[in-house]
C-alpha cells in the first residue's frame, strides 16, 4: 500500500544526472553521430501538392548522377510492406491506407514520394533536385478552407478513396461503454439556473523536438541480423514495426535508441520515412542513414493539436455544476499515427477532471484532411482540459462569480474520495482541493485583484489565469505491464535493466536512483541500461508519463526482492538469520553486531561461485525480474496560475508570473520533476503565443522553418514558481505520473489569463495563438 | 564538383581536410574530424546548436562555409574545458542547474554561453537573456539555462578549482 515516503539517501533528493557528463562536453551519441563504414544516405522527394494525381515521375536523370546508388518510388517499394500497426493500438484497430511513398497519387504537401540512396546527403539532395516530376493537381480537403463539418460532409472529394469518407472516427461509436445520448442531462439543461454553451479552438501547433527524427539501419544477410539506431522513445517499438513490415522474425532485429534528443511523442511511433530505410537497407544489404532536416521536421515529423471542442455546461443558481455537454472535432490529417489518430476517446474519459458533477455526455468527431497525419504530443488528449478550464472561467463570468470562488465550489473535496467520475474513473489519492489552495497562495492571488483594479485605473491591462487538471496516465493493453531487472554481477556492481526510451527525461539517473534506495547501495554501484533490444527486456519505452511512475514502481519491487535474495546468501555466510540483516551502501552486516558484515561483492561471489554451499533448493545467482501491472490509469493533478500582463499599444502578452501546484506523489528527483513540469510549461507558452503551423488553404504549409514557425526563447519566459503537494499514490514507490502534465495545464491558464486581462474590452478569447495582432484585433473588437 | 584543401585548428589540433566548396563548417567538424557534439537543429542559422568558435567569435556552423574557416582556430564543445578530464564553469553550471534534458541543444548553448562570458564577465541580468535568446531548447523551458549562466558567472568570479569528473549521485539541492 501506500506510504508517504520521507526523502531517503538518493529517492526524493536532487541527485545530480548520470546523463549530464557525456552530454555537456560533446560525448552524447544521438543517432547522427553513429557512422558505420559504408554507410549510404537518404534523402526524400516530397510533393510540393497537397492533392493531385502523379502525372509523371521520371528518376533516370538522378539515377544516372555519380555518387547515387538507387532511386525508389513507391511502386519499387510499397509491395514489400507485410503488416503495419502499432503495439498500443493491437493490430485490428483501424488505419488509414499506409504506404511507405506515394504511388498514383500525393494526399499532403511534403508527402514522400521517391528516394535517393547516395554516397552522401549532398548527393542524394542533389539526386532528388534531377527527378522530373508533375502533377494533375485536385483541390485539396482542409478544415482550412471547409470547416471540420464541411470536410465530414464532402462524400465527393475524399482523401483516402479506400477509406469512403473523411471521417477518421467519430464517437459515440456504437461502444456499448458510451451510451448514444443522456437524456438526463437535457432534461437538467431544460432547467438549470444557468446554461451555457461555448467552443474553443485550438490551432495546429508541433513537438518539434530539438533533434529531428533518424534513423540508421543495416542488414547483413549473412549473419541474418538487421541492425537499427533511431532517434525512438522505444526501441522495441522500432523493432516489433520493422518485423511486421518485412515479415522477419524479430529475434533478427536488434533495435538501440542511443541519446535521443527529444521527442514529446513524436518519435513513439515508426513512421514512413523510417521504415523505409529498413526497406532500402533489407533490399541493398547495406548500412543506409536518414537524418531528417529540419524544414522536414516541421513540414512532415508528425502534426498536432487542430482541434476544437464544444460544451455546454450547467450550473444551479449558486453556481454548483450540474452536467456537461462536449462535442470535439479533430483534424488528424492524412496519415496519422497510432491507428487513425483520434484522441477522442481520451479525451471523452478524462474530461471531467478535478470537477464534481454526474450527468455527462460526449460526441466528436475526426476528419482526415490532405495535410501532414497528427502524431502524439505531450498529452495528446489535452483538448479536454484546454477547453474545459476555458469553460470553466467563461461561466464563472457568466454568474458572476471569480474563477477561483468556481473552482473551489465544484472540485472534488477531499472527504470525497475515493471519488468516482461521471466517467466511471476511481480517484482514490487526488488533491485538487489543495492544489488549488497552494497555487492561489502562492501567486498571491488576492492581492493581485486588488493591484488589477488599481492597474486597470491606469490604463495597464493585467490579467490572471487558473487552470487545473487530473493528468492520467494510461495503463491498458502493453501499457499494463512492465518489467525492470536488476542484477548484481559478480564484481558486485547492479546492472539494471528495462524497456524504457529516455529522451530527456532522466531516467538512467531517476530509476538507478529507485534502485540504490531500495536495494541498499551506493547510488554510484548502480548502473541502467535500456532503450536497447538485445539487453533491455520488452517494454513500451517512454511515454504517456509512465516512466517514473509505472517503471520506478517495477524498479522498486525489483530492488526490493533482489535485497531479500541478497540476505538469504548473506545469511548463510554470516550464519545468521536473514531477517536480523540489513544491507546499507553495499555491506550487509547483523543488526546490533556491525562486526559480522559482508560486502555485496562477497555475497555475489558466493551466488555465483559458491552455488554448492547454498542451501538446498536455493537458486545461484542475484537476478531479479519484477514484472508491475499498472492501474488502468494512475493519476497524478496541479493547478497552475498565470499573472500575463498586455501592452495595450502594441497587444504584445507579456507572462510576469507563473505558479505551478502539483501532487505527483512521491518524487524520486524533485530536480528532474520540475525540470519536466518547466518544460511542458514553456510548451504551452509557444503553442498559446507563438507557434503556429499555417497552411493556406490550397494546403501549402507556410512555416517550415524557423523563422516561420516561433519557438519561444529565454526571453518569453517567466520564472516558473513551483509548490509541491505530495500524496503517495497507492502503486508501489507512491509515484504517480506527471511528464506531459505542463504542456497539458498550461494553455488554459495562459487563455484565461488574457481574457480576465481583456475583461473590459467584452473581447471572446477562444481561439489562439494570441499573438500581438491577434490581440489588438480582440481589443478592438474584431 | 571541385574539391578545396582547408587547413585549420581545432581544439589545438590541426587538421587537413578535402572538402567541396559547398561543404559547412558544421559537417567538416563532425564528418571529417569526428567531433559530433555540434549539433545541427536548423541548418538554417536560427536555433544555435552548431555555434562553435571561431577566432575567438562564436558562430553558427551550419552558416559558415568550411573553406571560410581555412586558416582559422576553432573551438568547439568537445575543447571548451579549461584540461582533460576538466570542466567549464558553464559546463559545471548546467550539471548544477539542470541545465539540460535530452542534451541536443546544450553544447550550442554551453559554447555561446562561454564565449558571452569570456567578452563580458558581468552581464547584466537583460544582456544574459538576450545572448541566450539566441539559442533554442525544447526541453528545459530555459529555467535552468539561465540559473546556469548565473552559476557560471560566480563559478568564474571564485575562479573555482575545477570540479572532478565522478559520479557520485551528489546532491544539488535537499529533498523538497
Ligand atoms: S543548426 Fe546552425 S543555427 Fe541551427
Ligand atoms: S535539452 Fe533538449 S533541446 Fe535543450
Amino acid at each position: 500500500m501506500s506510504e508517504h515516503q520521507a526523502a531517503g539517501r538518493y529517492v526524493g533528493q536532487s541527485v545530480r544526472r548520470r546523463e549530464d557528463l557525456r552530454l555537456i562536453t560533446g560525448n552524447g551519441r544521438y543517432v547522427e553521430d553513429v557512422a558505420w563504414p559504408g554507410t549510404l544516405h537518404v534523402a526524400f522527394l516530397r510533393s510540393p501538392v497537397a492533392r493531385g494525381k502523379i502525372a509523371q515521375l521520371d528518376v533516370s536523370a538522378a539515377q544516372a548522377l555519380d555518387g547515387v546508388i538507387a532511386v525508389y518510388t513507391g511502386k519499387d517499394l510499397n509491395y514489400e510492406v507485410k503488416s503495419w500497426w502499432q503495439t498500443m493500438i493491437g493490430p485490428d484497430a483501424p488505419q488509414p491506407p499506409r504506404r511507405l511513398l506515394a504511388e498514383d497519387d500525393v494526399r499532403w504537401t511534403g508527402e514522400a514520394l521517391a528516394m535517393v540512396i547516395a554516397t552522401s546527403r549532398y548527393v542524394a539532395e542533389d539526386g532528388v533536385d534531377l527527378i522530373d516530376v508533375d502533377f494533375d493537381t485536385e483541390q485539396a480537403v482542409l478544415t482550412e478552407r471547409l470547416g471540420f463539418d464541411g470536410v465530414a460532409a464532402d462524400t465527393e472529394n475524399l482523401v483516402h478513396p479506400e477509406w469512403g469518407s473523411n471521417v477518421a472516427a467519430s464517437l459515440p461509436a456504437g461502444n456499448p461503454l458510451m451510451p448514444e445520448s443522456n437524456p438526463a442531462l437535457e432534461e437538467i439543461f431544460a432547467s438549470a439556473a444557468h446554461v451555457v454553451t461555448e467552443t474553443f479552438n485550438q490551432h495546429r501547433y508541433i513537438c518539434v523536438p530539438m533533434e529531428s527524427r533518424g534513423i540508421i539501419a543495416s542488414w547483413d544477410p549473412y549473419r541474418e541480423m538487421l541492425e537499427i539506431v533511431a532517434a525512438t522513445q522505444s526501441a522495441h517499438e522500432i523493432r516489433s514495426a520493422a518485423g511486421r513490415m518485412l515479415g522477419l522474425n524479430e529475434n533478427k532485429i536488434h533495435a538501440v535508441a542511443e541519446d535521443v534528443g527529444g521527442g514529446f511523442g513524436q518519435k513513439m511511433y515508426p513512421t514512413a520515412e523510417e521504415l523505409a530505410v529498413i526497406v532500402v537497407t533489407y533490399k541493398l544489404s547495406r548500412p543506409v542513414r536518414w537524418i531528417e532536416d529540419r524544414n522536414e521536421n516541421l513540414l512532415a515529423g508528425g502534426h498536432a493539436r487542430r482541434e476544437d471542442m464544444k460544451l455546454t455546461m450547467a450550473t444551479d443558481s449558486s453556481g454548483k455544476i450540474l452536467g456537461v455537454k462536449a462535442h470535439h472535432r479533430e483534424d488528424v490529417g492524412s496519415f496519422p499515427l497510432p491507428s487513425v489518430g483520434s484522441n477522442a476517446s481520451l479525451s471523452a474519459v478524462l474530461l471531467p477532471g478535478p470537477y464534481d458533477f454526474n450527468q455527462y455526455f460526449f460526441s466528436g468527431q475526426a476528419v482526415f484532411t490532405n495535410t501532414n497525419g497528427k502524431c502524439a504530443y505531450r498529452g495528446p488528449w489535452m483538448m479536454e482540459s484546454v477547453a474545459r478550464e476555458q469553460m470553466v472561467d467563461v461561466v464563472a463570468a457568466e454568474i458572476g462569480m471569480d474563477p477561483l470562488e468556481f473552482r473551489r465550489r465544484n472540485i472534488i473535496q477531499p472527504d470525497q474520495l475515493p471519488y468516482t467520475t461521471a466517467t466511471g474513473l476511481v480517484y482514490e489519492s487526488v488533491t485538487p482541493h489543495d492544489t488549488l489552495e497552494q497555487a492561489a497562495e502562492m501567486i498571491g492571488y488576492d492581492a493581485f485583484r486588488i493591484e488589477q483594479a488599481a492597474a486597470r485605473e491606469n490604463g495597464r491591462l493585467l490579467g490572471i489565469g487558473l487552470s487545473m487538471y487530473i493528468e492520467a496516465s494510461p495503463g491498458f493493453g502493453i501499457l499494463g505491464a512492465e518489467q525492470v531487472n536488476v542484477r548484481v554481477d559478480y564484481g558486485g556492481t547492479v546492472l539494471a535493466s528495462t524497456g524504457t526510451g529516455s529522451h530527456g527525461q532522466s531516467v538512467e539517473t531517476t530509476i538507478a536512483q529507485v534502485v540504490a534506495e531500495n536495494l541498499g547501495v551506493d547510488f554510484a554501484d548502480v548502473k541502467l541500461v535500456q532503450g536497447d533490444t538485445a539487453t533491455s527486456p520488452f517494454g513500451s519505452g517512454t511515454g504517456g508519463s509512465r516512466t517514473a511512475s509505472v517503471f520506478g514502481g517495477a524498479a522498486k519491487e525489483a530492488a526490493l526482492l533482489l535485497k531479500q535474495k541478497v540476505l538469504l546468501v548473506a545469511a548463510e555466510m554470516l550464519e545468521a538469520d536473514p531477517s536480523d540483516l540489513e544491507m546499507d551502501l553495499g555491506v550487509v552486516s547483523v543488526a546490533g553486531n556491525p562486526e559480522a558484515k559482508v560486502t555485496l561483492e562477497q555475497v555475489a561471489a558466493m551466488a555465483y561461485a559458491g552455488a554448492m554451499m547454498l542451501p538446498e533448493g536455493m537458486e545461484p545467482g542475484l537476478d531479479v525480474t519484477f514484472r508491475i501491472r499498472a492501474p488502468l490509469f494512475m493519476y497524478s493533478n496541479a493547478t497552475h496560475a498565470a499573472i500575463v500582463e498586455i501592452d495595450p499599444a502594441s497587444g504584445a502578452v507579456k507572462v510576469l508570473r507563473y505558479v505551478v501546484s502539483e501532487d505527483c506523489g512521491n518524487m524520486i528527483n524533485p530536480m528532474v520533476v520540475e525540470g519536466q513540469i518547466a518544460g511542458g510549461v514553456v510548451q504551452g507558452i509557444g503553442g498559446v503565443f507563438y507557434e503556429n503551423f499555417v497552411y493556406d488553404t490550397d494546403g501549402n504549409p507556410l512555416t517550415t522553418t524557423f523563422l516561420d514557425y516561433l519557438l519561444p526563447t529565454a526571453s518569453e519566459v517567466p520564472i516558473i514558481e513551483y509548490g509541491h503537494v505530495i500524496t503517495p499514490s497507492p502503486t508501489p514507490g507512491g509515484f504517480k505520473p506527471m511528464g506531459e502534465g505542463g504542456a497539458i495545464c498550461s494553455p488554459a491558464a495562459l487563455i484565461n489569463a488574457v481574457r480576465d486581462a481583456l475583461t473590459p474590452f467584452g473581447a471572446k478569447v477562444n481561439s489562439q495563438p494570441l499573438g500581438p495582432q491577434q490581440v489588438v484585433d480582440l481589443m478592438e473588437g474584431n | 564538383m571541385s574539391e578545396h584543401v582547408v587547413e585549420l585548428t581545432v581544439n589545438g589540433q590541426t587538421h587537413l581536410a578535402k572538402v567541396e566548396g559547398r561543404k559547412t563548417l558544421a559537417d567538416l567538424l563532425r564528418e571529417d574530424c569526428r567531433l559530433t557534439g555540434t549539433h545541427l537543429g536548423c541548418e538554417h542559422g536560427v536555433c544555435g546548436a552548431c555555434t562553435v568558435i571561431v577566432d575567438g567569435a562564436a558562430v553558427r556552423s551550419c552558416l559558415m562555409l568550411a573553406v571560410q574557416a581555412d586558416g582559422s582556430e576553432v573551438t568547439t564543445i568537445e575543447g571548451i574545458a579549461p584540461g582533460n578530464g576538466e570542466l567549464s564553469s558553464v559546463q559545471q553550471a548546467f550539471r548544477e542547474c539542470h541545465g539540460l534534458q535530452c542534451g541536443f541543444c546544450t553544447p550550442g548553448f554551453i559554447v555561446s554561453i562561454e564565449s558571452f562570458l569570456d567578452a563580458n564577465p558581468h552581464p547584466s541580468q537583460e544582456e544574459i537573456l538576450e545572448n541566450i535568446s539566441g539559442n533554442l531548447c525544447r526541453c528545459t523551458g530555459y529555467q535552468g539555462i539561465i540559473k546556469a549562466v548565473s552559476l557560471a558567472i560566480e563559478l568564474r568570479d571564485k575562479a573555482a578549482a575545477p570540479p572532478e569528473l565522478v559520479d557520485d549521485g551528489g546532491v544539488v539541492r535537499g529533498a523538497v
